[in-house]
């Protein structure tokens, strides 16, 4: 609140001052229906030493900046709307009656351009940082002047190193820069790394000795660098997969692993989890997103695991032993589940907002870690822990362990078998739910949703062994991976076959998967 | 590419060879040949007209399809309304093919034959298209196809209302060649036929244009494809050699959402890498967060965005009917407008439902479209329209940046495509061919008459 304050008072008198004569040019090209002359406007406003330039240019890159008929600029604020040419308040101008500035993506570029000089010189050294990489995007030899006086001024050791990075960039590209100044320009590029250093490379790659072969030394440097990188960021992604793949086969490994239930609706019970996060969500409101997500794992977890133990007493409990009837009865279920949620949601897509501190992406050294996804690789390794927990330490877990392994032992010890086999799906049930709510924050929130996991689940599980959690989890992660380094050698299509022929030759050597269960439980 | 209206070789010949087919355009309705296959007005009086709805309402399609069965539903209601065609009401016979292939072409079969409709609007898919169109062909059935496609087809019984790659893919590589400056091109599809013809069709075009095979980068992907990380991360790479990149998706269905959210993640903004999509209109958009995607691009005939006196009633219309003020409108939408629309005033203008009266009279039938202008059916079965850039905003609209000066005549047949640079189609009388080469003057088999 404050610091809007501040930028508001800043904007009043910047727009007051009208000291100087600015760039009245670019006043009438910002006015105009052109894409073409609003991008020269803006070109040229960023270099013109006008005090009104900073607070234009960010009303036109917020989408606040209003043109009349008289070809006048107004800025809209909280406060009403603000006449560009007086600086004053213009209360009798209302926004409906005229017309936004439009932008495209040119000229959102100029506007990160110009805005990046204009902010080098910014209070807040987080804004500086940005700007100084906005300018080191741009690499324009015009913004020399600027970085050489914000370079002189700055104290963050951060941003200063920002600043001689973004003038190294726009020197490479300066005509009349000598060559020894360029020379040391292409070693401070060669060193900062990165993808935006090659792109900047690449030109000079082509020039006469010594430039091009020093930029071709600095590309390559660059190179093996993302090379390296690349290989980490791979396994990175095959985790993220692998992450995916283990939480939504995780509820299967345990109604499929342990039971021995073929449940072919297994995908809508993740699904049914989703929409649950989206109901969670609607009924919190906007407010409460962060909330909700969280809210929505234990919600997900009591619906689905609720109407699992549901279907296990009206459908499955008269299916034992009966694989085939399991199959029928339960693809069948999965289509009613996917209509019905159709009937009542519609068809389309329904959006779950992800909370705030799932967005965005953190760096470590080369490494792009997405926040979302791994959020999802910590959700699904607590989801594991859970499970296992649930199935050693408590009571249920050892009834369970206790009636899959010898039924009729079990029961005569006391066991009610068929209450622990309703609660036993019930658990696996819920456990997709659980997974379904991951799912909602990166996959569509549709009625098949499921469908396009029901396969990858039973592959995990039965590569990785019926009945034993450690080979889901394992499995998930080598599947994950091993996608991952095939995919942008042998393209996405090409990689899903592939994985599935390993798979087979697999299963063919070791037909019950990487963990075997061994002993007597596993011949019965 | 040739620009709106203007005559190019091919568009050239296409009417050329049309000249002496005039006459023959101006058939009076229900005259004499034609009259044997007609029911007689008098014994259908009183009883409705059917008309045949053959869109998937369950399955993977029903999340854009649905939609397209309510505007049909809700066009039939308004003519009815209006005291319905030829004096008799219309009546909507709707069928569920279930997103499954074969099982179009049986409901196809029979709104045909068991129900008689007069015409059926439906399909969205290509291979769901593949599947009916003999079916239309044997039992000599109108078909109107509402959805953008990859062109290569041009049946006597189908009108295609959508756009042909001319009417929206090359334009949008213009666009971006020209204002956007991008020299390097990533063409990612899901791997079925649209994507993989369309892309055929930009590669070859991308090459006239001189740009070099080392700097353009396809990509495929299965159908709901939803873990993008590498292939983001691979497009990344390839948009770092210092050339302006775009990517040209044609990514279709479900798989979108994850793309787009994959780019969001990984900060791939609409000012570094511009992505232009032919599948993602409104309804893709309202299940997701476009405040990371703002800038990005979409090319259709028809945004929502549009602001003219026939879209706002149209809007209007639309909400007040599905009872959903936040429900948005689509180009397919619009197709079916305009399709719906001529096929009324060929109807009129045959003064019968008869198929082949109908057939014929469609051809040159001229009604508005929702951009403030006119479409008309040319030869060809396609119809003209003009082509709109937009750039996805915040709101989950377009903001159009860039329109076509006139309309665009849909080139079925590729000219960058080596096999079928030599065809037109003209189904104008007596030349009455899909696939005609204006080279050996001959019309080939896949174009072959079936008047």
């Amino acid at each position: 609140m404050i610091r809007k304050c501040v930028f508001l008072l800043g904007l009043f008198l910047a727009l007051g001052s009208t000291s100087r004569a600015w760039a009245q040019d670019a006043y009438t090209l910002l006015a105009s229906p052109s894409f073409d002359s609003i991008c020269q406007g803006v070109q040229e406003l960023g270099r013109s030493d006008d005090p009104r330039a900073l607070p234009i240019i960010s009303a036109l890159q917020d989408g606040e900046l209003f043109v009349g008929a008289d070809h006048s600029l107004f800025i809209r604020t909280p406060s009403g709307m603000i006449d560009t040419q007086t600086g004053k308040s213009a209360p009798n101008v209302s926004a409906d009656k005229l017309k936004k500035v439009r932008l495209n993506n040119p000229v959102r570029e100029a506007i990160d351009q110009a805005l990046g000089s204009l902010r080098l010189f910014a209070l807040d050294p987080t804004r500086r940082r940005l700007a100084a990489d906005a300018v080191l995007h741009a690499h324009d030899p015009l913004a020399l002047p600027a970085l050489d006086r914000a370079i002189a001024v700055e104290q963050d050791p951060d941003v200063r190193r920002a600043m001689t990075e973004a003038r190294a960039a726009a020197l490479m590209s300066a005509p009349d820069a000598s060559t020894e100044d360029k020379l040391a320009a292409i070693a401070v590029i060669g060193a900062r790394g990165g993808t935006d250093s090659r792109a900047i490379l690449e030109p000079l790659r082509d020039q006469p000795p010594p430039l091009g072969p020093a930029a071709a030394a600095a590309m390559r440097s660059v190179d093996h660098q993302r090379q390296f990188w690349g290989v980490i960021q791979s396994v990175y992604y095959g985790f993220s997969l692998g992450s995916v793949l283990l939480i939504a086969a995780a509820g299967l490994a345990i109604t499929f692993g342990v039971m021995g239930v073929i449940n072919m609706a297994h995908g809508e019970m993740v699904m049914l989890g989703a929409y649950a996060a989206f109901v969670v969500q609607q009924a919190l409101g906007p407010a409460w997103t962060g909330t909700s997500i969280v809210l929505a794992v234990p919600a997900a977890f009591v619906i689905s695991g609720g109407l699992g133990i549901v279907i296990e007493r009206t459908l499955i409990r008269w299916l034992y032993g009966r694989p085939l009837e399991t199959l029928l009865a339960t693809w069948g279920l999965s289509l009613v589940l996917q209509q019905a949620v159709r009937s009542i949601f519609g068809p389309d897509n329904r959006p779950v907002q992800p909370p705030g501190w799932m967005n965005g992406d953190c760096h470590l050294g080369g490494l792009t870690l997405t926040l979302n996804r791994l959020v999802i690789i910590i959700f699904a390794a607590l989801v594991l822990a859970g499970l296992m927990a649930a199935l050693r330490l408590t009571p249920l877990g050892l009834r369970m362990r206790a009636v899959t392994q010898n039924r009729t032992m079990a029961a005569a010890m006391g066991i009610a078998t068929p209450w622990i086999d309703a609660l036993t799906f019930g658990l696996g049930s819920g456990v997709a739910g659980m997974a379904g709510v991951a799912l909602s924050q990166i996959d569509n929130v549709s009625p098949n949703l499921g469908q396009s996991y029901i396969i990858d689940s039973f592959m995990v599980v039965v590569f990785g062994g019926v009945g034993n959690l450690w080979g889901t989890a394992l499995g998930a992660l080598t599947l994950g991976i091993v996608n991952k380094f095939l995919e942008p050698f042998a393209g996405a299509v090409l990689g899903k076959i592939m994985v599935l022929v390993m798979l087979i030759l697999f299963i063919q050597r070791k037909p019950r998967g990487l963990f075997p269960l061994r002993g007597r439980a596993a011949e019965a | 590419m040739a620009g709106p209206l203007t005559l190019d070789r091919r568009s050239f010949g296409l009417f050329g060879i049309g000249v002496a087919a005039t006459a023959a355009l101006g058939v009076l309705p229900g005259s004499g040949r034609r009259a044997e296959a007609a029911p007689t007005p008098a014994a259908d009086a009183g009883t409705p007209i059917k008309v045949g709805v053959l869109h998937s309402l369950s399955g993977t399609m029903a999340i854009s399809e649905t939609t397209l069965k309510d505007v049909m539903l809700m066009l039939i209601a308004q003519q009815n309304a209006k005291g319905g065609l030829l004096g008799r009401k219309l009546e909507a016979v709707v069928v569920d093919p279930a997103s499954n292939w074969p099982l179009f072409a049986e409901k196809a079969r029979q709104l045909l034959s068991v129900d008689k409709c007069a015409s059926v609007f439906g399909c969205w898919t290509s291979v769901s298209r593949k599947s009916v169109l003999p079916v239309f062909e044997e039992l000599n059935g109108i078909l109107f196809y509402p959805v953008q496609y990859e062109g290569q087809e041009c049946s006597r019984n189908v009108f295609y209302t959508g756009a042909a790659p001319n009417q929206q893919a090359i334009p949008a590589v213009d666009y971006l060649m020209e204002t956007e400056k991008v020299t390097r091109w990533v063409l990612a599809g899901t791997d079925y036929v649209y994507p993989r013809t369309t892309n055929q069709i930009l590669e070859a075009y991308l090459k006239t244009k001189g740009v070099a095979p080392a700097d353009t980068l396809i990509n495929y992907t299965p159908f709901g494809h939803s873990d993008w990380q590498s292939i983001i991360a691979q497009i990344k790479q390839f948009g770092s050699a210092g050339k302006k990149t775009a990517v040209v998706s044609t990514i279709n269905g479900d798989a979108n959402v994850p793309f787009y959210k994959e780019l969001g993640n990984q900060g791939i903004k609409a000012t570094d890498i511009p992505v232009v999509a032919f599948s993602v209109g409104e309804e893709e958009l309202a299940g997701m967060d476009t405040k990371p995607l703002v800038g990005h691009l979409a090319a259709w005939n028809y945004f929502e965005s549009v602001d003219t006196p026939e879209n706002k009633a149209f809007i209007e219309n639309w909400h007040s009917y599905i009872k959903n003020a936040k429900r948005t409108t689509n180009d397919p939408m619009e197709a079916h407008y305009i399709g719906f629309n001529m096929w009324l005033k060929a109807v009129e203008k045959a003064g019968t439902t008869d198929p082949n009266a109908v057939i014929d009279a469609a051809i040159g039938v001229t009604v508005p479209n929702l951009s403030g202008g006119y479409s008309a059916m040319m030869p060809n079965h396609h119809i003209t329209k003009p082509v709109l850039i937009g750039e996805i905003q915040d709101d989950g609209q377009f903001n159009i940046v860039s329109q076509t000066p006139g309309l665009v005549v849909a080139q079925e047949w590729s000219p960058y495509v080596a096999e079928t640079k030599d065809l037109i189609g003209d189904w104008r009388k007596p030349l009455a061919c899909g696939a005609f080469n204006v080279k050996t003057s001959s019309c080939s088999a896949g174009g072959a008459k079936r008047a």
